[in-house]
């Protein structure tokens, strides 16, 4: 390992800082014995009791859940489909446009997104609520997943389909027995990712909820409105830890399965 | 005891089990097969053997139906296999990369084909254990692809291709990945098994070492066309044109105008030089332009003029010398260069002809094979 320059040491704790000082004061916050979010009076996991006992944030919280799993599902099984066309269908027409069109939304500002979303519910006259919010969360966070799961595709070596193709497998079966069990690891991955997307997202769920269902982004939001409490901090601080728990599992699948096929491609090479 | 030669395609009585009909694919403006007829017969070994690009793979393709052809029928046992699926056919193909399934043990990739065909467990087993016999893998079958060695994967791959008892094997260079001294020793156990199982199989290969050990007959292809189908000894000893006897091994090729009187043929091949005598089968027009093709260990090297059809002067300008023969290549006074080959069998110091000697190289008149393209 090489030793940093001061140069080095220096923009990395200012960059470091800049990006994680604000989380680390709230999450400090959230162990505030006080009930003044701005006034230091001892540790307490007080604030993390009172939460438990505050029925309208566990019901935000219920449903933000039951969004996340069953969108991010969604969006798996849909991005997946999605990255597998366009890696293996080749060269049919439209490839390019329909690449770009599924790539599109990452970069769509999200306001954007939500409102259309919102323009097309009211269009079908699609009451808002939780089923909306799961639809509008599957939108955008499959082109994640696609972009995620395609990344694996492409390296992946077309010749073991058809093996699996060769030895009696109906391509349906190639792909349930072969090819999903090899790129799994980007799969999860891609389901990783999309659960945080939407467990931390407010602006399209805000388009996309109704008065029948918040979520607790929305919940937070608004409850910030009428004064910071300790309590918003508590909970701020289980969805960090939720969300970075996430991040780093999504990346360590990630990296653990190229790090494994590195290792095969040795032994071959040694072979 | 009289032996019978197995040699299948000379009898007019048997039926080839794949049979090629006027084969031709395309993609797009590219033809990579063009009007194939080709019949391969029941527990053959028989090679596509080509440079890359030649078409042999794509060839091979359609056998496993992963290709269609353009035009044409491909029959296999009598039946048209163009409409069946590769998932139906009773064809088997080993992968050039073997495609091993890595997720899977060896043992669960021989019995990947096996389960799919819903045998019951116990028959499994036994098969999957036989294969791993005759591919000597008994010690391996529960580690995983990425665990054991490439020639160890290259027998994976074999038996798992096998396990099914196809009626054809194919095998897409399937000893490629592997260095020369394994390559060779595969080369005799995949023939042994061949034996053994009956199977009949074909090969794809750019080595033409490998093709002429392995097959009892062999294409050789170039741009989509079959040049010439021929067990391997009538490949190398009697090719039909310039460009097979260039592929297959070592060769001296001499361009000249032909002056035929009955089998024999007398060669006006330079200026100012006696014609050189050559036999065929074939019949020449007078001064019909032809190449004589002489391989280079039917070509002796001798200090005194010796008494052959075919005899000239030369200064001999290199030498290779690969151990167990040396090739001599020796500039003629018409500035072309022929080689020479001869086997040491004494030691090197003792060697007869070193660089710059004056010598005589010599070959009879059949030793060489007359050409009209």
């Amino acid at each position: 390992m090489r030793r940093l320059s001061w140069f080095n040491v220096t923009s990395l704790t200012l960059g470091l800082a800049f990006l994680y000082l604000p989380m680390v004061v709230l999450v400090i916050y959230s162990f505030n014995a006080s009930k003044l979010v701005t006034v230091w009076a001892g540790f307490s996991t007080r604030w993390y009791g009172e939460l438990l006992h505050n029925e309208a944030f566990l019901d935000a919280a219920w449903v933000t859940l039951k969004v996340a799993v069953v969108s991010s599902t969604m969006a798996t099984v849909l991005g997946t489909m999605a990255a597998y066309v366009l890696v293996r269908a080749g060269r049919f027409y439209g490839r390019t446009l329909f690449s770009g069109m599924i790539y599109a939304p990452l970069v769509m500002p999200e306001v954007i997104t939500g409102l259309s979303l919102l323009l097309l519910f009211i269009g079908i006259g699609l009451d808002r609520g939780i089923f909306t919010i799961i639809l509008a969360h599957t939108t955008f966070s499959m082109c994640y997943v696609s972009v995620v799961v395609s990344s694996r595709l492409v390296s992946f070596d077309r010749a073991l389909e058809e093996a699996a193709l060769d030895l009696g497998c109906t391509p349906f079966a190639a792909f349930r027995l072969v090819t999903l069990p090899i790129i799994a690891p980007a799969v999860i991955a891609g389901w990783l990712l999309a659960f945080t997307l939407s467990l931390d997202d407010l602006v399209i769920a805000s388009f996309a909820a109704g008065p029948s269902a918040t979520t607790l982004p929305i919940k937070i939001y608004s409850a910030v409105r009428l004064g910071v409490s300790p309590e918003i901090n508590a909970l701020s601080t289980i969805m960090i830890a939720i969300v970075t728990i996430g991040v780093i599992t999504a990346s360590l699948l990630t990296k653990r399965a190229a790090v494994r096929r590195n290792a095969e491609e040795h032994a071959a090479d040694r072979a | 005891m009289p032996q019978t030669v197995f040699a299948p395609w000379n009898d007019p009585d048997e039926k080839p089990l794949i049979s090629f009909q006027g084969v031709t694919k395309r993609f797009g403006d590219f033809t990579a097969i063009d009007d194939i007829t080709l019949g391969i017969y029941a527990r053959e070994f028989f090679a596509l053997l080509g440079p890359s690009g030649c078409g042999k793979t794509t060839l091979m393709r359609m056998l496993g139906g992963f290709e269609t052809p353009s035009a044409g029928t491909i029959l296999l046992a009598g039946q048209d296999i163009a409409p069946v699926p590769p998932n139906k056919r009773a064809v088997n193909m080993m992968f050039q990369s073997y495609a091993l399934f890595p997720h899977l043990s060896v043992w669960d990739n021989i019995a990947f084909g096996l389960r799919r065909e819903g045998r019951d467990k116990a028959a499994i087993a036994a098969r999957v254990e036989e294969m791993l016999k005759l591919t000597r893998l008994e010690k391996f079958s529960h580690r995983k692809p990425h665990q054991i060695s490439g020639g160890q994967r290259q027998r994976v791959a074999l038996a798992r291709s096998l396990a099914k008892a196809p009626k054809l094997l194919l095998l897409d260079e399937p000893l490629g990945a592997l260095d020369r001294k394994l390559r060779e020793e595969t080369q005799f156990e995949l023939m042994d098994i061949q034996e053994k199982t009956g199977t009949t199989f074909v090969i794809v290969t750019h080595d033409q070492e490998e093709a002429m050990t392995v097959a009892s007959r062999v294409a050789v292809m170039d741009e989509g066309r079959l040049i010439q189908v021929a067990t391997p000894d009538r490949i190398y000893e009697t090719p039909d044109s310039v460009y097979v006897a260039d592929f297959i091994g070592d060769v001296n090729i001499i361009e000249a105008s032909a002056r035929q009187s009955g089998d024999k043929v007398s060669l006006a091949w330079a200026e100012g030089q006696l014609p050189l005598i050559a036999t065929t089968t074939k019949t020449f027009a007078p001064d019909q332009h032809c190449w004589l093709a002489i391989r280079p260990e039917k070509i002796a090297i001798s200090a005194e003029r010796p008494k052959a059809a075919n005899a000239l002067q030369g200064r001999i300008l290199d030498i290779a010398y690969l151990g167990n023969i040396s090739t001599y290549h020796v500039a003629l006074p018409s500035g072309q260069v022929l080689k020479a080959q001869t086997a040491n069998t004494r030691r090197i110091e003792r060697r007869s002809f070193t660089w710059e000697d004056e010598v005589w190289i010599s070959w009879t008149d059949t030793a060489g094979v007359l050409l009209d393209k």
